[in-house]
């Protein structure tokens, strides 16, 4: 019985030993990142700087230099002029994120163009958006892991400030709280934790890890606290059964070589996210559409 | 440069921009900058499944970019909108990795589906295009003064009898409309720079509505014609230079409205103009 579930050799197996000791550490991340992303309505932004990232990426491949670097310093560097141009105001927010995106976007399509003219490097811009967790190498693990734990401690030390400022950036003001500050050291840390997700599954998975799980979680929990650990809970969940079907999906038809890990996780985490959302019962939106004007329902 | 091979190139570009012009000014007005860069992108991946039936693409464009509006829209009824944005567009993407991943050819046509193939397009392609452009073009304004009081002040709009929600979901279609049948030509990535970039100039260089948007449209103009030149003198890639350029009218915008040291409020205008 056992083996129709769990296709023989999966927990023999090296690469699926590395994507799911990767996949562990950025969905924990990812997820915990993301309840101060969904509450600070910043989920645009979030999306963005992944797909920023990649483009730093192609860059860093054109150049000849490590890619991860190259993801690293678009991430950041995207993160900084958001927040020059004006990501901290409400209104203009999206505005200015869509502006970095536009013109990150345009750059890509140069850098592929390049890229593929050098190179023939099909299926590039096909990377870009999906990655690939099966293609890990162990060298880069150790720096991939140390940098998630940077990002997700710097929100961790910041968390009291920042759901603060997320939730009454006045209140926060008044108390002597440097509000601006905290937003952009929390955008760093979005963009580092975004980008090195990005890296390894793509900007499409890396954008499901973040909200999804969050989102999800401010449904459910009480309090912040537990809304991170249910949030880390559905992301590991979703991270760990995605690659189990997608192991296990080798032989499924129509193809007969595998769907890919991307698909499942979507699904997994969109599909806990009806459930929440359809629950007899359930909690209403827990963040309301201002939340300058109101407290959340889920973190007061 | 003005051959006759590249006839439809320029018509197709003056009727994208056009297009871009009109609806980016209420996206960008409404703050609905994510769901312009989520329906054209999560479009893509209809193309890859009418691809594998062997259909038309425009149909499966077409198919998941109303899916993807009425996604957005359904889930933004309960949840904050940028989190319905993003879950329907991973959900729409995941569904395409699948499809690509069963058909054998699709890969080196994602490229042009993203960044687009604007040179040399027949005209067959150029047809609807223009059709679907007129169509949308006139549905916006026909719902021009609804539209822009719902936009810059929800509540009021409610109170005179506008309902906000069925408002946003059909600006979410016209958008969805209008950006499927472009997304061949010029890209799912163009058509956001293109969205996004003129209509957040415009915005900076004037508070009142209908001059923005004029503005608006005029600078999406300057930007594909000067896009489509350059690129066709340097053969780099038409959305690298929309995506830069576009930037670049944002941050002139931003300069010019910080010179002269007025912040801008379209909001308020807007919500005098309709008194």
């Amino acid at each position: 019985m056992l083996r129709y579930v769990i296709e023989p050799g999966f927990f023999a197996s090296g690469p699926v030993h590395i994507a799911l000791a990767v996949g562990t550490v950025i969905a924990v991340t990812s997820a915990v990142v993301g309840v101060f992303t969904v509450t600070r309505g910043q989920s645009f932004a979030g999306h963005s700087l992944a797909d920023i990232a990649t483009t730093g990426g192609s860059g860093a491949f054109l150049i000849g230099i490590n890619q991860f670097w190259g993801y690293l310093a678009f991430g950041a560097g995207a993160a900084a002029f958001m927040e020059m141009i004006g990501i901290q105001r409400r209104r203009g927010r999206d505005v200015a994120t869509g502006v970095v995106l536009g013109a990150a976007l345009g750059l890509a399509a140069l850098f592929l163009y390049l890229g593929t003219q050098y190179s023939t490097t099909t299926g590039a811009s096909f990377t870009i958006l999906f990655g690939s967790m099966f293609v890990l190498t162990p060298s880069t693990v150790p720096v991939l892991i140390t940098s998630a734990l940077i990002a997700l401690a710097t929100v961790l030390v910041l968390a009291r400030v920042l759901l603060l400022t997320s939730l009454s950036p006045d209140l926060a003001a008044a108390r002597g709280v440097p509000v601006r500050a905290v937003g952009a050291a929390y955008l760093m840390a979005l963009a580092v934790s975004v980008s090195l997700s990005a890296v390894i599954i793509g900007a499409v998975l890396s954008t499901a890890l973040l909200i999804g799980p969050a989102a999800t979680a401010l449904r459910v929990a009480k309090g912040p606290v537990q809304a991170a650990a249910v949030a880390a809970a559905i992301g590991v969940a979703a991270t760990w059964l995605g690659i189990l079907l997608a192991y296990d999906s080798y032989y499924w038809p129509p193809a007969g070589r595998g769907w890919p890990v991307s698909f499942f996780v979507v699904t997994l985490i969109t599909g806990g996210y009806l459930i929440s959302y359809l629950r007899p019962g359930g909690r209403p939106a827990p963040v309301p559409a201002e939340p300058e004007h109101a407290c959340s329902v889920a973190l007061c | 440069m003005f051959s006759s091979f590249m006839l439809n190139t320029w018509v197709a570009g003056t009727a994208v921009a056009v297009i871009a012009g009109v609806a980016g000014f209420f996206a960008v007005l409404r703050g609905s900058t994510f769901a312009a860069h989520a329906i054209p992108n999560g479009a893509f991946a209809g193309a890859a499944g009418a691809t594998l039936l062997g259909l038309n693409p425009f149909v499966g464009l077409a198919a998941f970019s109303v899916a993807g509006a009425l996604g957005i829209a359904a889930l933004s009824r309960r949840a904050r909108s940028d989190v319905a944005t993003a879950l329907t567009f991973v959900m729409m993407l995941g569904v395409g990795a699948l499809f690509v991943s069963w058909s054998t050819q699709y890969a080196q046509e994602a490229y042009s589906l993203l960044f687009g193939e604007v040179f040399g397009v027949s005209a067959a392609e150029v047809r609807p295009i223009v059709v679907l452009g007129a169509v949308s073009v006139a549905a916006i304004m026909v719902m021009f003064r609804p539209l822009l009081l719902s936009s810059a002040l929800p509540e009021v709009a409610e109170a005179r009898g506008v309902p906000p929600r069925r408002m946003e979901l059909a600006f979410l279609l016209v958008m969805a409309l209008a950006t499927s049948m472009t997304v061949p030509v010029v890209g799912a990535l163009l058509m956001f720079s293109l969205m996004i970039g003129p209509a957040a100039a415009a915005r900076s260089l004037t508070a009142r509505p209908g001059l923005a948007m004029t503005l608006s449209v005029l600078i999406a103009l300057v930007t594909v014609w000067v896009a489509i030149a350059a690129s066709y003198q340097s053969n780099w890639p038409l959305g690298f230079f929309v995506g830069v350029i576009g930037a670049a009218f944002f941050l002139a915008g931003k300069a010019f409205s910080w010179a002269r040291g007025k912040s801008e409020n379209t909001v308020r205008l807007a919500a005098r103009s309709l008194r």
